[in-house]
């Protein structure tokens, strides 16, 4: 591990300014980046610890929605009555990530800036054009087979790793930065030409909090994950979906993919496929069929395609 | 000599318990507290070619950087144990192989200035990938330990030919990689007359203070290796590795005590693993589902520089009689790490295939898998013609399809489904030698009415110091509260490593005699060697037998496969501790769960490493996926063993358990997967 300096910021303009510094990062509950630093992949000269910002509460907003801060833990935010009342999708993904553990030192802003699980980005002997711009992909032709099949590029072939971001996906929620306020949608990139990007982020922007809109319809939704072993490890796919049917007919609906792209992977072309249609098996299977259109499947992972496409149609089957 | 049995049986708690979940309990790593410097091992990132050169200069301009070792400055070792012939050469044969040290005031700084290290290789093409058809198998001498290579009796072609039904499928494992809680780890101790002391993460004290003076050029007698508490083997701390010679090498040249531990990901470099396999099975039986012939053909890798050869079809000679016999074994050298040992080696890649195979011939031939192995019992070890000591896997089968619910199994594959979730059971059957190895013990009296019993055992989480504490007692006619088993310590004199399922039987019968003859002789202090008791032993077969039962459910949607029940029957003779016992066989089934459905090196050849090397992508069982879990043992005298009548229980657990569960995820699904894991992603291909 690279030797680096170490500052608690006080309050949220303190950290900023903070890690302002040339290759100064955040520290939330450091649960990815402090192994990622073990393994010298991050690098940083400067860590700004954010866990003593006074950003852990969860707070009712005037439209009837919920604003959580950045720092409130991932098991706060899994248990907070008003998220699993109102937003199942969301407690239930948090809890099928990581461990208990893990849960209760992860941070809801450091959640979101998780890095891929990628086999080549964690190790610093291999060529990887996310860690080392230039370098290479050797997950393109090389181990990927649970890696994306949406979105990638010749560039990058990861995927994104959190489960909380794919129920935020599909919650409309939004990020309220130290500079700006963006849909959460807008927050992770696609990898393109630039992987060592993985979301739009300024350098030394802060992430304050997510809110979540007033949303209804997820009060019936759920988040389901395949995963290879039953507990403790990344999805291979997950599905987070909301569902408002009003006489067979789909009257609302919100589906977001986890574990198929760069970024928690907001199902578009499903979610328009179904809207006014009929609340049917079929319909599902067209829906998925729909956005799983654009899916370009690597050597070694066709076989999420189908799986994807099950789930999805078995999910909104049993919200229906 | 017989004395009455009193602890041996119970289910006594684990004695070092509370030292161990407190904290107290010392590990290599952690003795000696001040004064020590670190070492961390440099590898090499390249599989195959030389050493250019080693410029240290930034690593070393790193203040509190000690020393960086390598092949340009480093003084020549004693023996050429090529894995521990450290920076003796500078060949580079694999990817990972260590080719320098950095030595720091601490680890923090010793990890990072190993990456200012600057090697530069003359790479040459390497070779990493096991073919069947490899052009470079070759026939080793011998496999693991000392079995002959290649054996056949009768004339299996003739018979397959003639067969009224055959099998003739091949199945294929990958690497699997011991991942101990405990990484290996070492501190060195050099004292002013040239006398090294080293805390070892070993399966073996004595063993190891053997391999380490060797290496080294020291006397034995110079040499002590401390292992009280070792967190963990399966086999991988059975040989010394690396980081015990670093160590001892790093604080010859800083004159400090120097520790040394590798990473988790190294661990899947330098510290051994099981070698892939391919493996071709051919039966033969008649229409009754008699064996008339098995054929067991091997293909497995070792490394450029060292041969291990895994005795993968052994087990094969003894299990089922069949008058038409054949078994090879055929290696090929790759630029790999050296594989090594690995639970049950040979038995358990071996007993995947050949029970997988007999599950293939019940169904060709329409017969009850249990009821197949019945037909084929044989009567006497058909390799060797002695007769077995003991042998009760008929027992455990049905035993165990009593329990499981066996009797009307529905055996229509895919007949079972709620929602998308297919049901399906397997059975297999296990087995273990039952092997016992010479050992010193000594036994005291002390002042005040206690005893104490030292021998070099080890225990690395087995429940083995409680164990011999309660043999002891039971031989020395007192409570286990009235002993204290001191073990862990090459000074305690020889003794066998922890493995081979052995050490029970070793040194509980060493312990065992030591003690008695304390009491017989009334003095203080008594010595034994059971070198003796190892050798007079009648030519008997001797092997552990078991059966396990496996409830699967797979998703046909998902690919998905859970393990709602698995069930292990063993026969393994005297159990001494019910507690520890149970906790052992069910640990190796779950470890075989982990080998059937998750577990896989895997190799990327481009580069020519294992990639997937940590925890999170080399995927072990966790609780979740281990849900009722249960291991019986049944009573079994058998009186050709030892003086306790125990065979062994650390490895019979994961033999077997990874056919039972292909086996139950063919009768789900209709589908035979012949690779190992039955990943997720495989799964749900052929599903889909």
């Amino acid at each position: 591990m690279r030797p680096f300096r170490y500052e608690r910021a006080a309050d949220a303009a303190g950290a900023v300014e903070l890690a302002a510094a040339p290759e100064a990062m955040f520290l939330g509950g450091g649960t990815n980046l402090v192994d990622l630093m073990r393994l010298g992949v991050e690098r940083p000269a400067l860590l700004v610890d954010v866990t003593k910002l006074d950003d852990g509460r969860i707070d009712e907003t005037p439209d009837g929605g919920l604003r959580i801060g950045a720092g409130v833990r991932n098991s706060d935010l899994a248990g907070d009555t008003r998220v699993r009342e109102r937003y199942p999708v969301l407690s239930a993904a948090v809890l099928h990530g990581a461990s208990g553990q893990l849960r209760n030192v992860a941070t809801t802003g450091g959640n979101l800036l998780q890095r891929t699980r990628c086999a080549y980005f964690q190790d610093v002997t291999k060529p990887c054009n996310k860690r080392d711009p230039g370098s290479g992909c050797p997950a393109r032709e090389g181990e990927h087979h649970n890696l994306a099949i949406i979105g990638w590029s010749d560039a990058c072939v990861a995927t994104h790793p959190s489960d909380m971001a794919v129920a935020l996906a599909a919650l409309d929620a939004s990020v309220e930065t130290s500079t700006r306020s963006l849909p959460l949608l807008d927050l992770h990139r696609l990898p393109g030409e630039e992987p060592e990007r993985d979301t739009v982020l300024d350098h030394g922007e802060l992430i304050r909090a997510v809110h979540l809109p007033p949303l209804p319809v997820a009060r019936r939704s759920r988040y389901v994950k395949v995963r290879e072993r039953a507990s403790f490890s990344f999805a291979v796919v997950s599905v987070a979906a909301a569902l408002h049917v009003e006489d067979g007919t789909v009257a609302d609906i919100r589906l977001a993919l986890g574990g198929v792209a760069h970024k928690p992977w907001r199902a578009e072309r499903a979610e328009e496929a179904l809207r006014g249609a009929a609340a049917s098996a079929e319909s599902f299977a067209r829906a998925a069929d729909a956005e799983l259109a654009q899916a370009r499947p690597l050597r070694e992972n066709a076989y999420k395609v189908p799986v994807a496409r099950n789930l999805i149609i078995r999910t909104l089957s049993e919200l229906a | 000599m017989s004395v009455a049995s009193r602890s041996i049986g119970a289910a006594l708690d684990r004695i070092e318990g509370r030292e161990k979940v407190s904290g107290e309990a010392l590990y290599a790593y952690e003795h000696v507290r001040e004064g020590a410097a670190y070492a961390t091992p440099v590898q090499s990132t390249v599989a195959k070619g030389r050493i250019g050169s080693v410029d240290a200069s930034a690593a070393l301009a790193v203040p509190g950087v000690l020393a960086v070792l390598s092949c340009e400055n480093t003084p020549p070792l004693e023996a050429r144990d090529e894995e521990l012939a450290l920076f003796q050469s500078d060949r580079v044969s694999y990817r990972g192989q260590i080719v320098a040290a950095v030595v720091a005031e601490t680890y923090e700084l010793a990890r990072y200035a190993e990456r200012l290290v600057r090697i530069a290789y003359d790479e040459e093409p390497h070779d990493v990938e096991l073919l069947a058809d490899h052009p470079r198998l070759y026939k080793p001498e011998q496999v693991n330990p000392s079995y002959e290579t290649d054996t056949e009796q009768g004339d299996p072609d003739a018979a397959l030919a003639d067969a009224h039904v055959t099998v003739d499928a091949t199945y294929e494992t990958p690497s699997f990689h011991n991942n101990p809680m405990e990484p290996h780890a070492s501190t060195a101790v050099w004292d002013g007359d040239g006398g090294l002391t080293i805390y070892d993460s070993t399966q073996g004290s004595a063993p190891a203070r053997g391999t380490i003076a060797r290496v080294l050029g020291v006397d034995a007698e110079r040499v002590r290796v401390v292992a009280p508490h070792v967190g963990g083997g399966f086999g991988s701390k059975g040989d010394v590795r690396p980081q015990a010679i670093l160590a001892a090498m790093a604080a010859q040249v800083v004159r400090r005590p120097v520790k040394c531990a590798v990473t988790r990901q190294q661990m899947f470099d330098v510290t051994g693993y099981r070698t892939p396999t391919i493996q071709r099975l051919r039966l033969g039986a008649d229409r009754d589902g008699a064996l008339t012939a098995i054929v067991h053909d091997v293909v497995e890798q070792t490394s450029r520089l060292e041969e291990f050869a895994e005795q993968t079809a052994v087990v094969t000679r003894m299990m089922y009689a069949a008058p038409n016999r054949r078994t090879t074994h055929r290696l090929v050298a790759l630029d790999v790490p050296t594989p090594s040992w690995m639970r049950a080696p040979g038995e358990c890649p071996g007993m995947y295939a050949l029970e997988s195979a007999l599950d293939e011939l019940a169904v060709e031939l329409e017969l009850d898998p249990i009821e197949l192995r019945v037909r084929n019992e044989p009567d006497v070890d058909p390799e060797s013609g002695h007769a077995f000591s003991s042998r009760n896997l008929v027992a455990c089968l049905r035993e165990g399809a009593e329990r499981f619910g066996w009797k009307g199994r529905n055996s229509a594959p895919g007949a079972r489904r709620d929602g998308p979730w297919l049901g399906g059971t397997g059975v297999a059957a296990s087995t273990y030698p039952a092997r016992m190895r010479p050992s010193e013990a000594l036994a005291r009296r002390e002042p005040d009415g206690r005893f104490v019993v030292r021998i070099a055992a080890a225990d690395i989480g087995t429940g083995a110091r409680t164990v011999l504490t309660q043999i002891a007692a039971d031989a020395l006619d007192v409570e286990p509260a009235r002993v204290r088993v001191e073990i862990g310590d090459s000074a305690f004199g020889q003794a066998p490593v922890a493995g081979g399922s052995a050490g029970t039987a070793s040194w509980g019968t060493a312990v065992h005699l030591a003690c008695r003859r304390l009491v017989e002789s009334g003095g203080h202090e008594a010595r034994v060697d059971s070198e003796s008791a190892v050798e007079e032993r009648e030519p008997y077969s001797r092997h552990a037998f078991g059966a396990q039962f496996v409830e699967v459910r797979v998703n046909a949607e998902t690919g998905e496969i859970r393990v709602p029940r698995a069930l292990g029957v063993f026969a393994a003779g005297t159990i001494v501790n019910a507690k520890t016992a149970r906790s052992q066989l069910i640990g190796g089934m779950t470890m075989g769960l982990g080998m059937a459905l998750l577990e896989e090196g895997i190799l990327d050849p481009r580069f020519g490493d294992v990639v997937n090397h940590d925890l999170a992508q080399y995927h072990v069982p966790v609780y979740a996926d281990v849900e009722e879990i249960d291991a019986v043992c049944i009573d079994e005298d058998d009186p050709h063993l030892n003086p306790l009548g125990a065979k062994g229980i650390g490895e019979i657990g994961i033999v077997g358990t990874a056919a039972a569960v292909a086996n139950a995820v063919y009768d789900a699904t209709g589908i035979r997967f012949r690779r190992l894991p039955l990943r997720l992603d495989r799964v749900a291909q052929a599903l889909a």
